[in-house]
């Protein structure tokens, strides 16, 4: 006599609970993961967004003769701590291009000093009272306000809040990052199709293979003292510069570009190469017209990723000296420049509290590359994913 | 008439305009450990289809690439004995596998048309080969090559799609096509019809048929209704052994070993 349903039932029940409990653990743990992500987006956009905008007051500057040699008797008395240190060494250089200035009186908005802007965010800041009183006053004017940071986008690191941007260190970080391509995609791309297309299956390719897999799960501090050893101590290549960072990151991009482009050659069905052999093509003139074609969304993918982490990469650049301090946008490829991880590291180290937003304000700025990059990513894949 | 049994060489008495295509002598073949062609002696006549059948895994096929060297590409591959075509042995040291297949094409069990256009898959191997350099010879050649593999008619309008946009048979057709592009001596065909639908199958075969006025076509099938319809030459293998090689009509009508009569009668396979 077999069981009846109510006896399965009976029996099952236990089973169903278990799965039940092993749904809700799971669905508690992607909860879990859920919010911290938006807790972390949250603080940084509470803490970053102020770093897009920065104080700027309506004052009075005087373009005197004593003004040229001593800008700081430029403006009045009352409101010359208000103004930026940095703005206000600019007026005589202003003055000596362009002559017409000499003598005459504007009301002009300038950069304010960083406290200013600390105490209009509502922030703690280290006015006096009497300098508080002022800027009160300007705001009841309509003379002190908070406009856009055009500041943080078009210069580099400065000791002065204010002035301090993330332009010098985005540049730095194309350059590096085009010498990382420059050196990481011809190199690992024409690895990857050697190993899949035309080495044999023997202990040498085994051993190499194996090598490049490890290679990928290196700490990435040691391939900074890789590159400090060979790039900098043995070839002698200017430390600190984009050259030397992006040759470092392309060690670390390496293995993830031929892991990633052996992936995508191994999924080309053998169907296509028989048909080119057949037709009497070449090895390689099956790699370059057929297969590489097919493959090319998939290393395409792999490549943007492989660069995107290489773009988030701080400690190796720390060890070949990236972490400097460029106060001028516009670096070589040989000269000190710096990168935007390095540059959000060098400001969370500044102790003036004008530094927090700048940054969580870069951290903002990296994200978003970094987020725009992926999706390429998936995009390209989803676009030219091909089925056979 | 007789049949062959293995071992000794297989000489059909062919007829004045039977001229030899390709003449296998004591060829052996291993995979590794396992031998897996054993002893074969066949003559290849031009201008006919020759069919290969026998069960699975006797070594039809591993034959058949043998006669383009498709099993270089496969590791671990030994072979001996002589494969000779036009005076060379086609496994000599100075051979050119691109050379030998320019000159053997081949066509696969499942259609496997370049992703490129329809007429990018015809004109891809003799632009490769260097025998259109221009724009018109080219157009030309694809409407030859199309018009000869029966499929003018059906993609004259859409010689720029997707080849992989045609269905099962026309693929196939499209592949033929892209073999006979280069003007090969010999097109090897590897069940061409196995994945393709009894009309396709029909159109395949009508193909063959006036393809071997142009062609020597080699193919391998399962399909003995087949191979007894298309086939003025048929093969028998066994176990990686040609048992029995003969015309097609003594071959289905009174095969010269018990084996083969089995064979063909269904008593296996």
């Amino acid at each position: 006599m077999s069981q009846s349903f109510d006896e399965i039932s009976a029996q099952l029940r236990r089973r169903h609970r278990k799965s039940a409990r092993l749904k809700w653990v799971s669905m508690g743990a992607l909860g879990l993961a859920g919010l911290f992500l938006v807790l972390f987006f949250a603080d940084m956009l509470v803490k970053g967004l102020p770093a897009f905008q920065q104080a700027q007051i309506q004052v009075e500057v005087d373009y005197s003769e004593q003004a040229s040699q001593l800008p700081l008797a430029a403006v009045q008395e009352d409101v010359r701590p208000l103004v930026s240190r940095g703005y206000l060494r600019l007026i005589p250089g202003r003055m000596e291009d362009n002559p017409d200035l000499l003598g005459t009186t504007r009301m002009e908005w300038v950069l304010a000093d960083g406290q200013v802007d600390q105490y209009l965010k509502g922030h703690h800041s280290k006015l006096s009272g009497s300098e508080q009183t002022v800027v009160e006053r300007l705001v009841d004017q309509g003379r002190a306000e908070l406009r856009f940071n055009t500041t943080f986008f078009t210069s580099g690191d400065s000791k002065m809040p204010e002035l301090a941007g993330i332009a010098a260190a985005a540049m730095g970080t194309v350059l590096t990052l085009l010498v990382t391509l420059a050196v990481s995609f011809p190199i690992g791309v024409m690895t990857a199709v050697y190993l899949e297309e035309f080495a044999p299956d023997n202990r040498v390719t085994q051993l190499i293979e194996i090598n490049i897999n490890n290679l990928a799960a290196i700490p990435s501090i040691l391939f900074g003292l890789l590159g400090l050893a060979i790039f900098i101590n043995f070839f002698g290549v200017p430390r600190s510069s984009p050259v030397v960072g992006g040759l470092t990151l392309a060690l670390m991009t390496l293995p993830v570009i031929i892991i990633a482009t052996r992936t995508a050659l191994r999924s080309v069905p053998d169907s296509i190469r028989h048909a080119a052999f057949g037709v009497g093509c070449s090895r390689w003139q099956v790699v370059r017209d057929h297969v590489l074609p097919l493959a090319m969304p998939g290393i395409m993918t792999g490549s943007i990723i492989g660069l995107a982490q290489a773009m988030g990469e701080t400690a190796p650049l720390i060890i070949v000296g990236m972490v400097a301090f460029i106060p001028d946008v516009g670096a070589t490829f040989t000269e000190a420049a710096t990168v935007l991880p390095a540059q959000i590291f060098t400001w969370a180290g500044e102790p003036d509290r004008a530094f927090i937003e700048k940054t969580s304000g870069g951290i903002l700025v990296l994200l978003t590359v970094l987020i725009t990059l992926n999706a390429t990513a998936v995009v390209l894949r989803k676009k030219f994913e091909r089925r056979w | 008439m007789t049949g062959h049994s293995a071992g000794e060489p297989v000489t059909r008495n062919a007829e004045a305009h039977h001229q030899l295509s390709i003449r296998v002598r004591d060829l052996n073949l291993w995979y590794g450990d396992t031998q897996a062609l054993k002893n074969i002696n066949l003559d290849v006549y031009q201008k006919n289809v020759t069919a290969l059948i026998g069960p699975s895994g006797c070594g039809k096929s591993t034959f058949l690439r043998c006669l383009n060297r498709m099993n270089d590409l496969i590791p671990g591959v030994r072979l001996e004995g002589l494969v000779e075509m036009d005076g060379r042995d086609v496994n000599e040291a100075k051979m050119d596998e691109v050379a030998l297949r320019r000159r053997v094409g081949m066509v696969f069990q499942k259609p496997n048309p370049f992703p490129k256009s329809i007429y990018e898959n015809v004109a891809y191997a003799p632009r490769m080969h260097d025998l259109v350099s221009r724009k018109t010879d080219a157009d030309e050649l694809v409407e030859r090559a199309l018009r000869d593999a029966g499929l003018w008619e059906e993609v004259k309008d859409k010689l720029h799609q997707p080849g992989t946009s045609l269905s099962g048979g026309q693929q196939q057709r499209l592949c033929i096509a892209r073999a006979i592009a280069v003007q090969p001596d010999v097109i090897l065909m590897d069940e061409p019809t196995s994945a393709l639908d009894p009309i396709s199958t029909a159109t395949i075969e009508d193909l063959m048929d006036k393809l071997k006025r142009q062609f020597t076509i080699i193919t391998v099938t399962h399909n003995m209704q087949q191979a007894a319809r298309v086939a003025d030459y048929t093969a028998f293998f066994h176990l990686g052994e040609v048992v029995e090689y003969n015309d097609t009509q003594t071959m289905f009508s009174n095969p010269a070993t018990k084996k083969a009569e089995d064979y063909i009668t269904g008593r296996y396979g």
